[in-house]
């Protein structure tokens, strides 16, 4: 058998946790932005963002591969097969996708609250925050899908990671290997711990939600 | 505090459809004015120019016989003296109480008066009891009640109401007009009431007017527009042999 399940969940935790909450940094302000449309040459970087959307995980694991490795622009800071790499990777994958759901959220909410606000005497200032509240829910979304596609990732940790025994083994890794070598009962613990850690944050993002929606 | 509306040469046109073809409108401080007029001819349109949400192509829009200042800090100053009700309101995620008291919010009134000034306007509404209610599970009726409330608790010196009781029940409808009514005495506030419904304007206008093609057909006082109306487009308007 290769590895503690428990181990293994819990770098599986922090690494998706971590990728979460720095996409979530990066994405939610700049989808805001964008949604408000505040910031210059908005259509080029829409454009981008939904291109993004489609990246392939493995391709954007080679990317962050090539600029971890020893000869690549950030080889020097020595990420390549560690648990900050594979964040690295999953933010890459991760960030467009939050980022074009926020976006999308608030660009909706806001053509039906701008008027309500503006209409009842809210400032630039205050119609910011009241678009923010509306689309409070929305962002929350964002913020699960986003966990959720990094808590399933493989192929960019894969490749960042290297799947190396205790030290970058993560669940869907651990998963791949396990059936390579036919552990097939090992690979079903850890997918049943998978989908535990999965149902647990979701009905935390749930409530979330709910909280948003009286 | 009241405020006269004057409107001159007004247009709008959307595309090569052109909705207000120059309106000229003058309504008197304190009056409650109904503009009458088919679905479809730019009632809306105009109310929306008024409220600064639409730019006219033309034309002037004077507040107490004073345009509108161009910068968007003086629109915003005058726009916190006027209060709108939409067809369809938006209500915010959040309570009723929360959706009233947004205009007092806004100004940045708080504490003992936020609170007192959004309960007198829930009460002139008849939900009093529901402040604490989520907006979202409202019926129609509540919600166009909460919508009007929360345009009125900032004593706006001129109301914009746009078809704000179209497709309610009866007792809402009651409920709304009374609301006007009471506002408009205590008040003395200025009332733009644009509706196709003719027993309404009937019932809460002084004086009446008919948008017809993008330009005012007719104006005058209520009792004369609707019983002796100078113009034919009127007469059969008011005696529903308009066909719309």
């Amino acid at each position: 058998m290769a590895g503690d399940p428990l181990a293994i969940a819990g770098l599986s935790l922090l690494v998706s946790a971590t990728s979460t909450l720095l996409s979530a940094c990066i994405a939610v302000p700049l989808g805001v932005a964008l949604g408000l449309r505040e910031v210059g040459s908005q259509r080029l970087l829409r454009n981008l963002v939904f291109t993004l959307y489609g990246l392939p995980p493995v391709l954007a694991g080679l990317l962050v591969f090539l600029l971890l490795s020893r000869d690549g622009p950030l080889g020097s800071l020595r990420l390549l097969y560690t648990p900050l790499g594979m964040v690295l990777a999953q933010v890459v994958v991760v960030a467009p996708i939050m980022l074009g759901i926020t976006m999308s959220v608030v660009a909706t909410v806001e053509r039906r609250v701008k008027e309500t606000a503006l209409v009842l005497g809210a400032d630039r200032r205050q119609l910011s925050m009241t678009v923010l509240r509306e689309a409070y829910a929305g962002i929350v979304t964002a913020v699960m899908v986003g966990f959720g596609r990094a808590i399933s990732e493989v192929g960019a940790v894969f490749i960042v990671g290297g799947h190396i025994e205790g030290n970058t083994q993560v669940l869907t890794t651990t998963i791949i290997t396990d059936i390579r070598q036919a552990e097939y009962a090992h690979a079903m613990l850890i997918g049943v711990i998978l989908l535990v850690i999965a149902a647990t944050v979701y009905s935390f993002l749930y409530r979330l939600q709910e909280r948003a929606m009286p | 505090m009241t405020m006269a509306l004057t409107l001159e040469g007004l247009r709008k046109t959307f595309g090569d459809r052109a909705v207000l073809r120059g309106v000229d409108l003058h309504v008197e401080p304190g009056a409650v004015f109904a503009l009458l007029g088919p679905s479809g001819v730019g009632k809306t349109t105009l109310l929306r120019c008024v409220d600064f949400l639409l730019p006219a192509d033309a034309g002037t829009v004077l507040f107490g016989g004073r345009r509108a200042p161009p910068d968007a800090p003086g629109q915003l100053g005058l726009r916190r003296r006027i209060g709108m009700v939409a067809q369809n309101p938006y209500l915010f995620r959040g309570t009723v109480a929360y959706n009233v008291s947004f205009g007092l919010c806004v100004r940045g009134v708080e504490g003992e008066e936020l609170e007192r000034r959004t309960a007198e306007a829930m009460r002139l509404v008849g939900l009093e009891d529901r402040g604490g209610a989520p907006a979202g599970k409202l019926s129609a009726g509540e919600a166009q009640r909460v919508a009007f409330a929360r345009a009125i608790v900032v004593r706006p010196e001129l109301l914009l109401l746009d078809e704000f009781t179209a497709n309610l029940d009866p007792a809402n409808v009651r409920i709304l007009e009374t609301a006007v009514r009471e506002f408009q005495r205590t008040t003395g506030a200025t009332v733009l009431l644009v509706t196709h419904n003719l027993f309404q304007a009937r019932r809460l206008a002084a004086r009446a007017g008919l948008l017809l093609d993008g330009v005012i057909v007719e104006t005058g006082e209520a009792k004369a527009f609707f019983e002796d109306p100078k113009d034919a487009r009127t007469r059969a308007f008011v005696q529903g042999d308009f066909a719309y």
